[in-house]
Formats: structure tokens, C-alpha cells, sequence
């Protein structure tokens, strides 16, 4: 192995890359374009739920039911209906996720204390905002109930029932529970995993397509170092866009870093060298440039964003799918990112992720080294 | 005008020809499509069950055990191991064994016994703050239902609390949850009709802004510059074989999707397969702008990329539009994803037809029209 000829196609690679400006800066600039859309924009957090309102009932009771619900700051009140007939168009056009009808004779139900029935209706095309909806709705239908009741102890003049239970729940590391924090962390994974495996993947197979692998192959260079000639320029681009992403997570949008900096530095790096390996690999076996960006996609885009756990928790997911994610090596990057982050944990305790992103690295980087050097015999 | 037809069904086959000749394209036509479909279907699961839960019972009476056993039937939670001590707990949350722990104090069935409220505590691991959010709603649930319970038996016992709650320990306010169009709330009815809609957005696009490229790079370009073909002709012998692509793959996709995986189809299937055309009409002209704009594939590529990250992430196939500030929903009016997933996703669970759809048709259309006319002006000066 000779480190001059090593250099020597680093450097061509390194003038290809520069001249051609807009591909190095749309790896630059989407990292920062999807941070800066899941800083901003994107979020799961469900609130101000637009809600339409039913109410044939119309006595301060129920008005101070509503007013309850519009107060809390998951319930918006966009419009009163009139009759039942429109609470079906209202939810077809999307005007509302919920619709609250509230019966005639709800008040004196409530005045004499006997059951008093609100009918809540959910679009549920979306089931999780839905589903969240629903446990917001139940919370404050519950808060109201209790006020009631205890509104009817009191006035006979007993002592309020002593609940016997009260839950306390804390949360843990992310105490806010916004979802940029576990979101962020996730998605430095995600974008190293689909940019730098796509940039490598086109690489080797441009130079087929446009006829200079031969004189590549003409040239003395070993296999070794024709992969590493081809890894290095990427690699550089790949820990410059982690430090973009995690530069611009921390100082722009606060999520928290709880560890070490050296940690991530050597998690990265053995994950971009696995990840620029497999794109090599791709790049060799396939002919075209379509083909490698199509496999590319498949094979490193799709699981690295759906079975990593970034959004999806990998504990919901059938059996058969959750042994197919310890193959996926962005799973253990997102443990280890997220454990960074948020957790403040370090490699004493993510060792075993590292262990498996190290084992990934080797593996592939051979399988890498061994289809080139085929294809240079 | 017959010589043009022919000129575009010389080209087109040529160019269908070009596509079908090569094994593993053919391949990549039907198998992407298929396994993000099949990797949605099944991974893109935010409905919780089972969540791993560590149990750390100081009490160990009859009570706590009671509570514990509403946990874990409750079919949300999971207890995958009893602790001695909070240093252990901590452990199993740091390490992510569990999502969740569950402590009862040593007096919880002393305090419960003498008529004094006991705290149960339980601790959340935030990192994933959609799964938090959900065991703290259903942590809550659990105790309320036990606090109910515990009502009801006093006011069995008590004739005067009877007269003055007459409705008993359920309450007086009865919410009564009805959910319309995905009734059972699962998630693979939301995403599935999401899916075939990304599927095909993502391949042809990606298709689409190769195509024209790959002959400048390869240097084809000028030998189809010497025929007399004209651009017209030219954009659309290139465009039609990717949208014929299109069709082959939201039919594969949507019968998987129905048959396969039982996501209800509700609407008309004639109305999907216009709005359909209309969404095709963006896509080939935002690829063939794309594939326009670029010197290389890679170039292409990374453009495709630019495009297709905020298509998706701004079009409410994962995240709520509601959700996102003001002026963001305002940018994504330009969007036609996010047109075409309210289309796809109401033909599928609500069976809307065209008196709701129509705005959403008539937004598509217009986008698919002005980015054509860019798209083809482009194409135009390249050609000439």
C-alpha cells in the first residue's frame, strides 16, 4: 500500500468534487435544510386540536363545559354547528379532527346529578393524533366530572372523598417531551446514512458510465487503495455534515448534549466508514448510475429511516421485523446518538452498539475491497 | 401532426425498450415500490403496546400487587423485570431496557387503609416524547379507573353519598368516544394509502431526472439532436414510458395494500385514477426540470434529494400540517404531495368524491401546469 498513490487519488477526487459545487453543497445544504424543517416545523406533539361544536343544549352548564375544553391549550374551538348534518362534512373536509355534541337536557342531568352523556367524534384517519386526541379529551371530561362531584359533596355539607391514589409521573430526559429533542439526535443518523451512502454509490459507477474506470484500472493502484482513495474525500464531507447537524441541533435549537464530544467523534467515524463502504459496494455491482442510486436508496435510505427506531419505536413492530433490525447498523448509531443527547450516557454503557457498528465496518468494508479487487483483475 | 405521432412512438419505444432491456431495472420497478410498502405497512407503528416497564414494588401488599396486575393487563404495559432498588431502575431506563418504571413507596397500603391519599409514581424516558406522552395518558387511565372503583365500593357502603351521586362512581359527565373512518385507529390505514402516493412520487421523480441527463452525460444527446424530432416531441416520448411506470406501480401498490394488508378502499377507484394523472403531470414536469437544471446524474441526483426531503416532510404524510407554525403552512400549499395524500387518503377511508375533492384536484392541476410550461421552456432551449 502506498500512501503517495492514496494521496494522489484523493486529491482527483477531492478536484472532481470542487468543480462540481452543487453536488457538494446540496450535501452540505440538505443536512441543513432537514434540520432546520424538524427544528421549525415538523413536530408530533399534538395541540390546538380544531374542534366543532353541537350544542343543543345552550345553558351556562354546557358553555362552561366548552369553555373548559377551548381554554386548555389542545382544544380550538373553529366553529358552532347547527345541526347533526354538518358535523359529517365538517370532519370530511378537515375542517375538525373532533366534533363535541352536547344533548339536549345535559344541564338538568348534571343539576340533579344523574348521567350526562357528550357525544365526542374523532376523524381517525390519522390514528395516532387521533389517539392522542382521545386521551386529551378523557383528561379534561375527567378534571370537569371530578369538579362535579365534588361540587355536590361539598353542597350537602360532607367532606370531599379522599382519592386513594395519586399519580405522579416523571419524566425523564426529556422533560418537555418535545419531539425535536428525540427527534434531532435520530435524524443526524438518518442523513448520514442517505447522503454519504448515495454520494459513494454514484461514484465508481459514474466512472463506468462515462468510460474512465479503465484508466483507472490502468493505473498501479492496488484495490485497497482505490477504496480508501475513494472513502477519504467522503469521509470529509460525511463528518462535516455530522458537525453541521449537530452544531446546528445544540446551538440553534437547543436540544441538549448530555456527553462526550470524543464519543461521537469515534461513533461517527466507524459508522461513516461502514455506510461510504456499502455505498462502494453498491457503486461496483451495479452498471449504472440509476441502478446504483436506486439500490442506494433501498437498501440504505429506507431502513435506515423506517426500522432505526428514529421515529418508529422498533419495540411496536412485528417480531420478524425487529430481527431484521439488528442488521440495520443506523439502529445502533440512533441508540448510542440518542443515549449521547439525551441520556447523557457514554460508551461504557452504548459499548455494545459500538461493538456492532465496528463489526458492520469491517464486514463491509472487506466485502468492499474483495468485489473491487474482481473487478480490477 | 401523424408524422409527430409517429416520431413519439418511435421514441417511445425506444425509450420503453431502453428501460425494459435492463434485468435489474426491471427488477428496481417492481421491488422498491413493494418493499417500502411492505416496510411501512409493518414498521410505521406509532399505537403502543406492550411497552417494556420495570416494576419496583416496596410495598408488596395486596393493593400493590392489585395496581400491578391493572398495568400489566391492561395490555399497554409489559413488566420485563422486577427491581430492588432505585439504582437498578435507573440502570434498566439508561440502558433503554425499559421505556418505563413503575414504584409503589413502602406505606402504599398503610396510607390507602387509614382513608390518606398514596402516591404511585412512574417514570417516563422522554427520548421518544410521542411514546411518553402515551404512557403518561395511559399510566393516568389506569389510576382513575382503580380511584373509580375505590368510589363505587364507598358509596355502595354509604346510602347518603348515594342520594347525592346518583349516577355513581362512573361519574356525572359521560364522555361517549365515537372515532369515524379508521375506527379501530390503526396506524397502517393512515399510512399505507400515504405510501402509495411516496412511492411513486419518489421513483418517478427519480427516474424522470435521470432520463434526460443520462444522455448528455453519456453523450447521446447530439445524436438524438440530429433527428428531427422536436422538444414537444422529444418531453413527451420521455416522459410517457415514467408515467405509464407510475400506473403499473400505484396499481401493485394499492392492491397489496388492499388485499394484503386490509386497508379499506371506500371510494371510486376512476376518481383515484384521474387525480392520479393530475399528480403525474407535477411529477414528470418537476423530473424533467430537474433533469434540465443539471450538468450530471449525480448532480440530478443530489437536486432530486433537495426536492424530495421537504416534498415529503411538508406534505403531512408523518407530520400533522396543523402541527408546523403559520407561514410553514403557507409554503406548503405549493406542495403537491400534500394535495394528493388528502385525495388519496379520503378516496381510501372516507370515500370522498369530487363535490369535497375538487379543490385539492383543481390546486394539483394548476401546480402540474405551471411547472410543465417551466419545465418544457427548458427542455426547449437545450434542444435547440
Amino acid at each position: 500500500m502506498s500512501i503517495r498513490r492514496i494521496k494522489a487519488l484523493t486529491k482527483k477526487e477531492f478536484i472532481q468534487m470542487s468543480r462540481d459545487i452543487r453536488s457538494l453543497g446540496g450535501a452540505l445544504f440538505i443536512p441543513l435544510l432537514m434540520i432546520f424543517l424538524f427544528g421549525y416545523a415538523l413536530s408530533l406533539d399534538v395541540d390546538r386540536i380544531p374542534t366543532v361544536l353541537l350544542d343543543n343544549d345552550r345553558t351556562a352548564v354546557s358553555r362552561e363545559f366548552t369553555h373548559l375544553l377551548s381554554n386548555s391549550r389542545y382544544f380550538t374551538l373553529v366553529r358552532t354547528l347547527d345541526r347533526d348534518s354538518e358535523i359529517d362534512v365538517a370532519l370530511a373536509r378537515r375542517e375538525a379532527l373532533m366534533a363535541l355534541v352536547i344533548p339536549v337536557g345535559f344541564s338538568s342531568a348534571v343539576r340533579e346529578g344523574h348521567k350526562a352523556p357528550v357525544q365526542a367524534i374523532f376523524d381517525g384517519s390519522d390514528s395516532n393524533t387521533a389517539s392522542i386526541a382521545v386521551g386529551y379529551f378523557k383528561a379534561v371530561a375527567a378534571g370537569f366530572d371530578i369538579a362535579l362531584q365534588e361540587k355536590r359533596i361539598r353542597r350537602a355539607g360532607l367532606k370531599m372523598v379522599e382519592m386513594p391514589l395519586e399519580a405522579r409521573i416523571r419524566v425523564w430526559f426529556n422533560p418537555e417531551l418535545k419531539s425535536k429533542n428525540f427527534i434531532i439526535p435520530g435524524l443526524a443518523a438518518v442523513i448520514m446514512m442517505a447522503i454519504c451512502a448515495l454520494m459513494t454509490a454514484l461514484s465508481v459507477s459514474r466512472e463506468r458510465e462515462t468510460g474512465t474506470l479503465e484508466q483507472l484500472f490502468s493505473t498501479p493502484l492496488s484495490s485497497m487503495e482505490l477504496l480508501i482513495g475513494k472513502l477519504l474525500p467522503y469521509l470529509c464531507v460525511g463528518l462535516a455534515d455530522m458537525a453541521l447537524v449537530v452544531g446546528a441541533g445544540v446551538l440553534i435549537f437547543d436540544v441538549p448534549f448530555r456527553g462526550s464530544y470524543l464519543d461521537l467523534f469515534v461513533t461517527t467515524l466507524i459508522f461513516l466508514i461502514g455506510t461510504l463502504s456499502w455505498g462502494l459496494f453498491i457503486s461496483v455491482i451495479s452498471r449504472t448510475q440509476l441502478q446504483a442510486s436506486q439500490i442506494a436508496m433501498l437498501s440504505a435510505y429506507l431502513p435506515s429511516f423506517l426500522l432505526s427506531g428514529f421515529i418508529y419505536p422498533i419495540e411496536n413492530m412485528p417480531i420478524v421485523l425487529q430481527v431484521i433490525t439488528y442488521i440495520v447498523p443506523a439502529r445502533y448509531f440512533v441508540e448510542i446518538l440518542q443515549g449521547l443527547f439525551l441520556e447523557g450516557v457514554g460508551l461504557p454503557v452504548l459499548w455494545p452498539q459500538l461493538l456492532a457498528l465496528v463489526i458492520y465496518a469491517v464486514l463491509v468494508l472487506n466485502l468492499a475491497r474483495k468485489r473491487f479487487a474482481k473487478r480490477l483483475m | 401532426m401523424r408524422l409527430m405521432f409517429l416520431r413519439v412512438k418511435v421514441f417511445l419505444i425506444k425509450e420503453v425498450l431502453q428501460a425494459l432491456r435492463d434485468p435489474r431495472l426491471r427488477f428496481l420497478i417492481i421491488l422498491p415500490p413493494l418493499l417500502q410498502l411492505v416496510a411501512f405497512g409493518y414498521a410505521a407503528n406509532l399505537d403502543l403496546k406492550n411497552i417494556p416497564m420495570a416494576l419496583y414494588d416496596e410495598d408488596n401488599s395486596r393493593i400493590s400487587r392489585e395496581l400491578a396486575f391493572a398495568f400489566s393487563s391492561s395490555g399497554y404495559f409489559k413488566f420485563v423485570s422486577r427491581v430492588q432498588s432505585p439504582e437498578e431502575m435507573t440502570a434498566l431506563i439508561d440502558r433503554g431496557t425499559v421505556s418505563a418504571a413503575l414504584h409503589f413507596g413502602p406505606d402504599l397500603a398503610a396510607r390507602v387503609g387509614s382513608g390518606r391519599t398514596a402516591l404511585v409514581q412512574v417514570i417516563v424516558a422522554g427520548t421518544n416524547s410521542n411514546t411518553a406522552s402515551l404512557v403518561q395518558s395511559y399510566s393516568s387511565q389506569i389510576i382513575e379507573r382503580y380511584n373509580r372503583a375505590r368510589l363505587k365500593e364507598r358509596i355502595d357502603r354509604n346510602p347518603s353519598l348515594k342520594t347525592i351521586l346518583p349516577a355513581g362512581a362512573e361519574g356525572i359527565l359521560q364522555p361517549e368516544i365515537r372515532v369515524w373512518y379508521n375506527t379501530a385507529l390503526v396506524s397502517r390505514n393512515f399510512y399505507v394509502p400515504g405510501i402509495i402516493a411516496l412511492v411513486i412520487m419518489v421513483s418517478i421523480l427519480n427516474l424522470t431526472a435521470m432520463a434526460v441527463v443520462r444522455e448528455k452525460e453519456i453523450g447521446t444527446m447530439e445524436q438524438i439532436m440530429v433527428t428531427p424530432i422536436r422538444p414537444i416531441e422529444f418531453i413527451l416520448g420521455k416522459t410517457l414510458p415514467f408515467a405509464l411506470i407510475g400506473i403499473f406501480q400505484v396499481a401493485l401498490v394499492s392492491s397489496v395494500g388492499v388485499f394484503w394488508f386490509d386497508v379499506p378502499m371506500r371510494g371510486s377507484l376512476l376518481l383515484l385514477f384521474l387525480a392520479l394523472l393530475i399528480f403525474l403531470l407535477s411529477l414528470l414536469a418537476l423530473g424533467l426540470f430537474i433533469s434540465s437544471i443539471s450538468r450530471n446524474q449525480q448532480q440530478s441526483l443530489v437536486t432530486t434529494f433537495f426536492f424530495i426531503f421537504p416534498i415529503i416532510l411538508l406534505s403531512g404524510f408523518i407530520f400533522p400540517i396543523a402541527n408546523m407554525p403559520e407561514i410553514i403552512q403557507y409554503v406548503t400549499y405549493l406542495n403537491p404531495l400534500r394535495y394528493f395524500l388528502v385525495i388519496i387518503r379520503d378516496i381510501f377511508l372516507k370515500g370522498s368524491g369530487l363535490e369535497i375533492l375538487w379543490p385539492q384536484m383543481a390546486a394539483l392541476l394548476a401546480i402540474g401546469l405551471v411547472v410543465m410550461t417551466l419545465a418544457v421552456r427548458r427542455v426547449g432551449k437545450t434542444l435547440d
